[in-house]
């Protein structure tokens, strides 16, 4: 890849960051009526609605760097999958309870990091929006952590299936510390973090939590995933089908 | 204009907005969440009003939006400019006094960080948390070990 432009860089960055929350929202969302009891059916959709609120604020700032018509509708409902750029661990699916708690709690303390090092950007706007963003990701951890313990130190099937979710997600992790040449030029100036920078801090927050939870670190192993340039895994298609599909059948309703 | 009529026209406003309530909590105004950061109606031309959201994602901001410019609308100032506040960024130590006694009056446990939470109830002390998300995204819900009635209890931000 080419070096990207620093205004090319800086409205890329910001969508990755709305893409992977909008993805995450909607999963949790495909929770809502189906969680295993009302108070995480509750909890769930708490936390998809967060998330859905950050990527509203960061489309809404990708929209004004664009300075194009595209609206934040236009970037949630109109591009097609290739045109994505979440994180390919927001776009999981859903495959129990386990993958849903494991896939937040490892998506949780990487945004603490994230957040914390954007809230210092010279970026203005992404300093007050990671700000605003900082306390709720801190209390997403307290949810995802909690139930990390609770099913990994719980019962022998609650722990063999927080245990393959695990070693079906932790493939995905290496993703969010993978530095493109998007975050090299951001990084020089001061914007967004050097995404290998926050690799050691997640680690020292997920481990305890690991070793709480009575689950293994699995090993580190080759990533074959780019979702934030655009390469997704078979998983993210479908969801896009169903969240856009109202909105492409149905141009510029309203209700 | 003068200093002093753009003091009493922002005055009028702030009462105004005093009588709009959150639709999700409708025994708190809108002034009393905190989350009316300023109003300034310097010269010719509508009021400009910024509001901050509780959290990024509260489904209520669109509809205080439209409640507040309603408001306004009906007192004849039909031409307010409503902005968004994301800095500093909200908090519930926002939560004006009057707004704690709503709150417990209400039956939801007002935020207080580091002391014990209190049944909105019977005053006890004795109770537990049952999810860390309860009926709005800024409250929690706790059940009372001593009236065992369940209640939601404003998150600490």
């Amino acid at each position: 890849m080419s070096t990207p432009t620093l205004a090319a860089a800086r409205t890329a960055c910001v969508l990755r960051l709305a893409d992977t929350n909008l993805v995450l929202a909607q999963r949790l969302g495909e929770w809502i009526g189906h969680a295993p009891a009302l108070e995480e059916d509750l909890g769930l959709a708490n936390l998809a609605l967060d998330h859905l609120g950050q990527a509203r604020l960061f489309y809404g700032y990708a929209a004004e760097l664009e300075g194009g018509n595209r609206s934040e509708d236009d970037f949630a409902f109109l591009r097609d999958e290739s045109a994505f750029v979440n994180l390919a661990l927001a776009e999981q699916p859903n495959t129990d309870f386990a993958f849903a708690i494991v896939r937040q709690l490892l998506i949780d303390a990487y945004q603490l990091e994230l957040y914390a090092a954007l809230e210092r950007s010279s970026d203005e706007r992404l300093a007050q929006i990671a700000a605003k963003a900082l306390p709720e990701v801190r209390y997403h951890l307290r949810y995802s952590s909690g139930w990390a313990v609770r099913l990994g130190d719980g019962t022998p099937e609650s722990q063999r299936r927080m245990q393959v979710a695990l070693e079906a997600l932790w493939r995905f992790t290496p993703e969010l510390f993978a530095c493109d040449a998007i975050e090299q030029v951001l990084a020089a100036q001061s914007i967004a973090p050097d995404p290998a920078a926050l690799e050691s801090r997640w680690s020292a927050s997920i481990d305890p939590i690991l070793a709480r939870a009575t689950l293994q670190r699995p090993a580190d192993a080759s990533y074959p995933w780019y979702g934030k340039c655009g390469v997704h895994t078979e998983h993210l298609g479908p969801l896009l089908a169903q969240m856009q599909h109202l909105h492409r059948a149905h141009p510029g309703a309203r209700w | 204009m003068t200093v002093a009529a753009d003091a009493s026209r922002e005055a009028e406003i702030w009462r105004l907005l005093a009588e709009v309530h959150d639709p999700e909590l409708p025994v708190v105004s809108v002034v009393d969440l905190g989350i009316i950061r300023h109003v300034r109606w310097p010269g010719p031309g509508g009021p400009s009003i910024g509001i901050t959201p509780t959290y990024c994602g509260c489904p209520a901001t669109e509809a205080i939006r439209a409640a507040v410019q309603s408001k306004l609308a009906a007192a004849g100032i039909r031409d307010a400019r409503i902005e968004t506040v994301l800095s500093p960024p909200w908090s519930s130590a926002w939560l004006t006094p009057a707004a704690h006694r709503a709150l417990k009056a209400h039956g939801i446990a007002p935020p207080q960080p580091g002391a014990a939470v209190r049944c909105p109830r019977c005053d006890s002390d004795a109770t537990e948390l049952v999810s860390e998300f309860g009926a709005t995204p800024c409250q929690a819900h706790y059940r009372c070990t001593a009236c065992l009635e369940p209640f939601d209890r404003f998150k600490c931000t």
